[in-house]
């Protein structure tokens, strides 16, 4: 027995709050993010990755303070992305308690930030998060590009070369995103991500697409994926950490079971 | 009261282990205070010190250096319980390999070393590096600390670079390995120490035992 794969819940949170909705039976306020991330951890996850979706300057104080109430009572990983463009931006996240960052936008527009902040902060809390679209025809060998700004603007980067130069420059792991699967239900890429695990040494993050339990399984087994992510199937109490743990443990894949 | 010290040398995230250590105080109903200082007098008054670590070795041992911290640990693990995290636990040894090759403290003997470009699991498939994750520790030996702790618990790690769990495990006092294409030593207790590769506050209700159990240990085996 060796290292388990992670099963990785996110929570998007604008203002202080969860959205995208979360519905638990039994919990008291669903849009708090301090009580859906300690819910999450008591259930098992393995890390807490809590992506910030706020826009104003006024909102970005409140989300320190979340991150500091999660920080003091959630004692896993945490990932805090949105909005990472500066040291300084590193910098108070760590402090609030993060264990690591999700820079995505920031690396495309400067991707020498993404050095200086593994310099600075060490590659074990450089998270790149990659955000890539199919841009390939269906009989041509597949090929992904990069888009920021949630899968609207396209940066003509590969998003197989996007990773390996991510890597170089110092990131610690890669949230991989697939804009085609992201919120779809109907599982990950899985070409996608093997092709972007084999490329890189550093484990990789399956995101977007999740709907089933089936789906995490096959992002591990196909998609040569060392974590996935999801945040819909758990909110909405489809399934439990639980469940997704039991599940991928009778597909032989090796979880941490609690 | 119970007077923990968190050695701040500038290297990255105390929070987490600072947060961690209140909150099994406030478990165990002791009254428990948590300093993360880089102040040698705080440290020496403390009851036990945490001694942790983060990022590049060199980064880190060029601060231990600086701010004359390998004399502050060596001072505390001759008068009180200690515990060296992750790299904390790595800037004991001899040397790493990181950066180029570190001398580190040499209060342990033996050599930090990378993973490796090429580093197989059993059955052949590429393993990624850094180890990041939560891995099983087998106890090698009884010890107060992990008392409450199943053997093969799994704890959080990241690192690229390791101790190997080898024929010199006994004298340097191993007493938790893991494997990760690698026999690693995950644990070492020696009196008045006890390190870890892996993150005890990261690791869950695992890893909150383990420092609960520092908050009570007398240092001895």
């Amino acid at each position: 027995m060796g290292l388990a794969k992670r099963i990785i819940p996110c929570l998007d949170c604008e203002n202080g709050r969860v959205v995208k909705g979360v519905q638990f039976l039994d919990i008291r306020d669903a849009g708090d993010p301090v009580e859906v991330a300690k819910r999450y951890c008591d259930a098992g996850a393995d890390e807490i990755t809590f992506l910030d979706i706020t826009a104003s300057h006024e909102g970005r104080e409140t989300t320190v303070h979340t991150v500091e109430a999660i920080a003091s009572q959630v004692f896993i990983p945490l990932t805090v992305g949105g909005g990472i463009r500066t040291l300084e931006d590193i910098r108070t996240m760590l402090n609030a308690g993060a264990d690591k960052v999700g820079i995505n936008t920031a690396a495309v527009t400067n991707p020498d930030f993404v050095r200086a902040a593994a310099e600075r902060f060490g590659s074990q809390c450089i998270v790149v998060a990659i955000d890539a679209k199919r841009v390939s025809s269906e009989n041509e060998e597949p090929r992904w590009e990069i888009f920021t700004h949630g899968g609207r603007k396209p940066t003509g980067l590969d998003a197989i070369e996007w990773a390996r130069k991510m890597v170089a420059y110092g990131a610690g792991e890669i949230l991989l995103t697939s804009m085609d699967k992201d919120g779809t239900k109907s599982g990950f890429d899985l070409e996608l991500n093997r092709a972007v695990s084999r490329a890189v040494p550093v484990p990789i993050i399956a995101s977007g697409g999740v709907g089933n339990l089936q789906h995490l399984a096959d992002g591990v087994l196909e998609g040569e994926a060392d974590a996935v992510l999801a945040a819909s199937i758990f909110h909405f109490q489809e399934y439990t950490i639980g469940e997704a743990k039991d599940y991928m443990a009778q597909r032989g894949i090796e979880v941490r079971l609690v | 009261m119970n007077r923990i010290a968190v050695i701040d040398y500038g290297m990255g995230n105390l929070h987490s282990v600072a947060k961690a250590l209140e909150h099994v105080g406030s478990q165990l109903g002791q009254q428990t205070e948590v300093l993360v200082t880089p102040d040698p007098q705080l440290i020496q008054s403390a009851d036990r010190v945490i001694f942790p670590g983060v990022g590049a070795i060199r980064d880190c041992m060029a601060e231990i250096i600086r701010l004359g911290v390998g004399d502050i640990v060596r001072e505390a693990i001759a008068t009180k319980p200690v515990f060296a995290i992750c790299v904390g636990m790595q800037a004991l040894m001899s040397r790493s390999q990181e950066n180029g090759g570190v001398d580190c403290l040499g209060l342990i003997d033996g050599e930090v070393r990378f993973f490796g470009d090429e580093l197989k699991d059993a059955a052949g498939q590429k393993l990624k590096v850094p180890h990041m994750g939560w891995n099983e520790v087998e106890q090698l030996g009884e010890h107060p600390m992990w008392e409450g702790i199943a053997d093969r618990s799994r704890f959080y790690f990241v690192h690229s670079y390791y101790l190997a769990h080898d024929a010199q495990s006994a004298a340097r006092g191993v007493i938790g390995a893991s494997h990760y294409g690698a026999e690693v030593a995950a644990a070492i207790a020696r009196p008045n120490l006890f390190a870890t590769q892996f993150h005890p506050e990261k690791s869950q209700e695992a890893g909150l035992t383990l420092l609960r159990n520092f908050l009570q240990w007398d240092g001895q085996a």
